[in-house]
């Protein structure tokens, strides 16, 4: 895998039964490169928190994920509302989902959390009304 | 111990076999809020939970849990047996607490050695 192999997705809002879809192909494809297990297991749940957020909290959105030797890189960009307090999203228990993503067994405020916890470097950029972009980056090895 | 051998033990119902039934089973976890099993259930665990729809089976594959095992007779909807099915996700099912099953399995790896 000399190359840097690139994978999009297209997320569709409100469609919690196709949530984890693309998280789950990256996850396959991952191991079928010969990816070791450790970086799978990061890459798959920071992932898949993102896309779930991008269900939950935006109209969908897309995700792009750059595969090289060294790392893999991840983009979520959505045309969503915006994140008003970052500081406050990424404490663990905040969370604005409504009730029925809760009854689902989400919403525990533990997304961004998990994003951070598992990838290697996080960042955020987010305008009120225009969308958020994270994107994340997990080392290989 | 492998899935295999607690199926042997039959102190559950099979829902769904799953694909691979060396795989080892190294702990458990009990949870059944998904945002917070994603971040904490360990790698080869069996999860114990009663939340049965579609997302528990995506959470088990994406944590890369040995099995889930559904506790207190609670079913897998439709959906989540499908999907199961199609990712080749371990279900075990019983009408056990989810304390009482957990413990259970817990029991089955200290006299494992595992």
């Amino acid at each position: 895998m000399a190359d840097v192999i690139t994978l999009t997705y297209d997320i569709s809002p409100d469609d919690f039964t196709r949530a984890g879809e693309a998280s789950s192909d990256v996850k396959s494809k991952l191991k079928q490169m010969g990816v070791p297990p450790e970086a799978i297991r990061k890459v798959s749940i920071a992932l898949y928190e993102g896309e779930i957020n991008m269900v939950i909290h935006a109209e969908g959105g897309r995700i792009t994920v750059e595969i090289s030797p060294q790392r893999i890189y991840m983009v979520l960009a959505d045309k969503g509302p915006g994140i008003p307090d970052i500081e406050k999203a990424m404490q663990a228990g905040w969370s604005t989902a409504p009730d029925e993503v809760r009854s689902l067994g989400f919403g525990a405020g533990m997304g961004l959390p998990n994003m951070k916890k598992y990838s290697d470097e996080m960042n955020i950029e987010t305008e009120i009304g225009v969308g958020t972009t994270v994107t994340m980056s997990v080392n290989i090895a | 111990m492998t899935i295999e051998e607690l199926l042997k033990k039959e102190m559950f119902r099979t829902v769904n076999p799953g694909e691979d039934k060396e795989r080892q089973i190294t702990g458990v976890f009990c949870c059944d809020l998904l945002s917070i099993a994603m971040g904490k259930a360990p790698a080869d665990c069996a999860w114990v939970t009663v939340m049965g729809n579609v997302n528990t089976i995506a959470v088990a594959t994406l944590a890369d849990v040995s099995c889930v095992v559904m506790a207190e007779g609670v079913q897998l909807d439709e959906t989540a047996r499908a999907r199961a099915k199609e990712q080749g996700v371990t279900v075990l099912a019983t009408e056990e607490p989810v304390f009482e099953a957990a413990l259970n399995i817990y029991r089955e790896l200290e006299s494992a050695g595992a």
